[in-house]
């Protein structure tokens, strides 16, 4: 009967919903998603070539900047990919710190996760709630290596630093506060109904194409795919720690959701029996003074708070840089999907869909 | 003639600056009341705990370039805030403050007009505020603030039957559609209508926070999916004013609440003898107490839940709010007939 058009609309890179510098273009009819087209770049910074020019020890500070809200999980990767190349032995005290660190870390990535995905939706306070529990983790780092966001936490074959005197206890205490305040969140979202309303059916995937697509991390878990690279393929002291991969069954951005707040208390048990049984001894093992991998090429991933972090190095064995430096980094392969989750839905879910598959720009574009 | 120009020139004077402060001053309590709730300080640089920050807020807006984009249709453009704030300032002129106050002896009706079609006046009045919003984001000529002007215009139509079908309870209870009149019933009928009338109160208070774009119904604002909606493209002073209204309108919903639900300003149980010493009290306070009741319940919302999508809002409008509202409006008038 009339003659109408798409509206195109540029959502991003400067819209306050897209988690930084993404850009989506928008086909609608109506408010409905037609169609939609996701241009990145805005944050490319050659961070896999510049690693190619780097020595092996500098790296660990590039890699920070890559997932720059989860850096211990991308320090951990990094290590122990040469560590992998290089046959390494790393000593059991340091293995366990790290698995310390990084669980830290998937809390101060959920917590943000979370708060930005609330706000998203318009449950502002949860922002701030979810700010206030990250400052905590953040005040450890702060207080284990100085630095509150770019840690260079790592090293090569162990850890530069002990833990220092009483941390342990702090961070004990941290977990006992931290799990009340994970009640206090879902008091305000799980079974709000509004909260509900808005994230059940909202950007169904089913587990088939999840895989197809190459999800991972929380977003493949939501879709009841009970992949974890911590269980799959242990690394650090994962596989002397007990812990369950929660999975979520229609998924849904809800499902997506309750996977990683169920991940927020797990996270929480990891560090508590790590700390427990956390051994003595070195923290670092014998590394050569010159690191210089024998010629050769691996993969190793590990589970980051986004996903499976994944790290390809190719060593010539003579130069004392990587001869190749690739990373599948979980944000960029989980983005993947995004087209397809927002099919059909409103402009009000796209915000929430963004939110749900949890990417870092950083990370993305590298 | 003194009484018939003067008084009322000098009561709606006193009105619109009342108004005024206040809703600058709401602005400051949502900031600080949202502020507790989320563990931050809110603003304490301006006076004393902040207490001026309002004062410097509006300085800035004036100072600040005013900005008509060149694509933009230029005389709806300017038209549209006014379209939106003054429907939101003259609906003051039908809601009763108290019933009488003396003046240097002279005692004074404390309403503007308390005209015998007080509540169809601010029902039609009321309307009116939205096609502000629908105008701005129109002329803007933008893409965002248009999605935001549709938002708008279905929301208007999703809430306004609802609250409209509340509104005929209340006039089949008290047989009058003044406002004065309404309070009067309650005191004669020994009880707030919010006890014989609760769903219609929950229902007008929905439709309230609807009206008036509060969360978790403040889709045409939306921040994270509009950014900022229909007034993305306003700066300046005519952005201050569609926020001015917004907070009128708030203000107007609660005095409303208040009139037909709580007694307006009667104090609490007015026909018990034995409290008659909460009648010292002057009636505009328990006014004004009550009024900031609802108003901290807005802020509380808006604190607390997420934002609905306008299709969910449509649903509520249509699916719940109307048939209850009509449900609601077949028993009062049945319970009225045979009691």
């Amino acid at each position: 009967m009339f003659d109408t058009t798409d509206l195109v609309i540029n959502m991003g890179p400067q819209h306050p919903s897209t988690h930084g510098v993404l850009r989506v273009v928008l086909r609608l009819d109506g408010e409905r998603v037609v169609g939609s087209d996701i241009v990145i770049g805005y944050l490319h910074r050659g961070i896999e070539k510049l690693c190619e020019q780097r020595d092996w020890a500098q790296i660990i500070l590039i890699t920070d900047r890559m997932d720059y809200v989860a850096a211990a999980s991308n320090n951990l990767g990094y290590c122990e990919t040469v560590e992998k190349l290089m046959s390494l032995e790393v000593p059991r005290r340091a293995r366990y710190i790290r698995t310390i660190l990084a669980e830290l870390q998937r809390i101060a990535s959920h917590c943000l996760w979370l708060g930005t995905h609330a706000m998203d939706l318009g449950a502002m306070t949860v922002f701030l709630y979810a700010f206030r529990e990250r400052e905590l983790v953040l005040d450890l780092f702060e207080e284990y290596c100085g630095a509150r966001l770019t840690y260079n936490a790592m090293r090569i074959g162990g850890l530069p630093l002990d833990i220092p005197t009483g941390w342990d206890r702090k961070v004990r205490a941290f977990c006992d506060l931290f799990e009340t305040k994970v009640a206090e969140y879902e008091e305000l979202l799980t079974n709000n109904r509004i909260w509900l309303d808005r994230t059940r059916n909202i950007g169904v995937i089913s587990g088939e194409d999840a895989v197809a697509i190459g999800l991972t991390g929380p977003a493949l878990r939501g879709s009841g795919v009970p992949r974890d690279v911590r269980k799959a393929e242990p690394y650090a002291a994962y596989a002397e720690l007990e812990f369950n991969v929660p999975i979520g069954a229609a998924g849904d951005t809800y499902d997506r959701y309750l996977v990683r707040i169920e991940e927020l208390l797990q996270s929480v048990g990891i560090i508590r029996q790590a700390l427990d049984g956390l051994p003595e001894g070195p923290i670092i093992g014998k590394v050569p003074r010159l690191i210089k991998p024998p010629a050769g090429e691996t993969y190793h991933a590990i589970e980051s708070p986004k996903g499976e972090l994944g790290y390809f190095i190719v060593s010539d064995g003579k130069s004392n840089a990587p001869y190749r430096f690739r990373v599948r980094p979980p944000s960029f392969c989980n983005l993947q999907a995004l087209p397809r989750l927002i099919q059909g839905h409103l402009v009000s879910d796209v915000v929430a869909l963004i939110g749900s598959i949890d990417i870092v720009v950083g990370e993305v574009d590298r | 003639m003194m009484g018939d120009y003067v008084v009322p020139v000098l009561k709606i004077l006193v009105l619109l600056n009342a108004v005024l402060v206040s809703v600058t001053f709401m602005t400051l309590l949502e900031r600080k009341v949202i502020a507790w709730v989320q563990v931050r300080l809110g603003p304490m640089r301006v006076g004393y705990h902040g207490a001026l920050q309002p004062i410097a807020d509006a300085i800035k807006l004036l100072l600040k370039e005013d900005i008509t984009p060149v694509r933009a249709d230029k005389w709806v453009f300017t038209l549209a805030p006014i379209v939106s704030m003054v429907p939101a300032l003259i609906a003051f002129a039908v809601i009763p403050f108290d019933r009488e106050a003396v003046f240097f002896g002279f005692p004074i009706a404390l309403v503007v007009a308390d005209i015998n079609v007080g509540l169809l006046y601010l029902v039609s009045i009321t309307s009116i505020g939205v096609y502000g919003i629908i105008l701005a984001g129109y002329a803007s000529n933008s893409k965002f603030p248009l999605l935001a002007g549709l938002r708008a215009s279905a929301q208007l139509i999703s809430y306004e039957i609802a609250i409209t079908m509340m509104l005929v309870s209340i006039v089949v209870m008290s047989g009058t559609l003044s406002m004065v009149g309404i309070i009067d019933a309650q005191f004669n009928a020994r009880v707030w209508y919010v006890f014989l009338q609760p769903v219609a109160f929950v229902i007008l208070f929905i439709g309230g926070l609807a009206e008036t774009n509060r969360a978790p119904f403040d889709l045409p604002e939306a921040e994270q999916e509009l950014t900022g909606g229909f007034h993305t493209e306003y700066s300046g002073m005519r952005f201050a004013l569609f926020f001015l209204a917004e907070y009128a309108n708030m203000i107007v919903v609660s005095a409303v609440a208040t009139t037909l639900f709580f007694g307006g300003w009667l104090r609490p149980f007015p026909n018990v003898d034995a409290l008659s010493w909460l009648g010292y009290v002057p009636g505009w306070v328990w006014f004004v107490l009550k009024t900031f009741v609802f108003l901290y319940l807005f802020i509380w919302i808006r604190a607390t839940l997420p934002r609905y999508r306008y299709d969910q809002l449509m649903r509520l409008g249509w699916k719940v709010l109307i048939p209850l509202g009509i449900a609601n409006l077949v028993v009062t008038a049945v319970l009225k007939v045979l009691l």
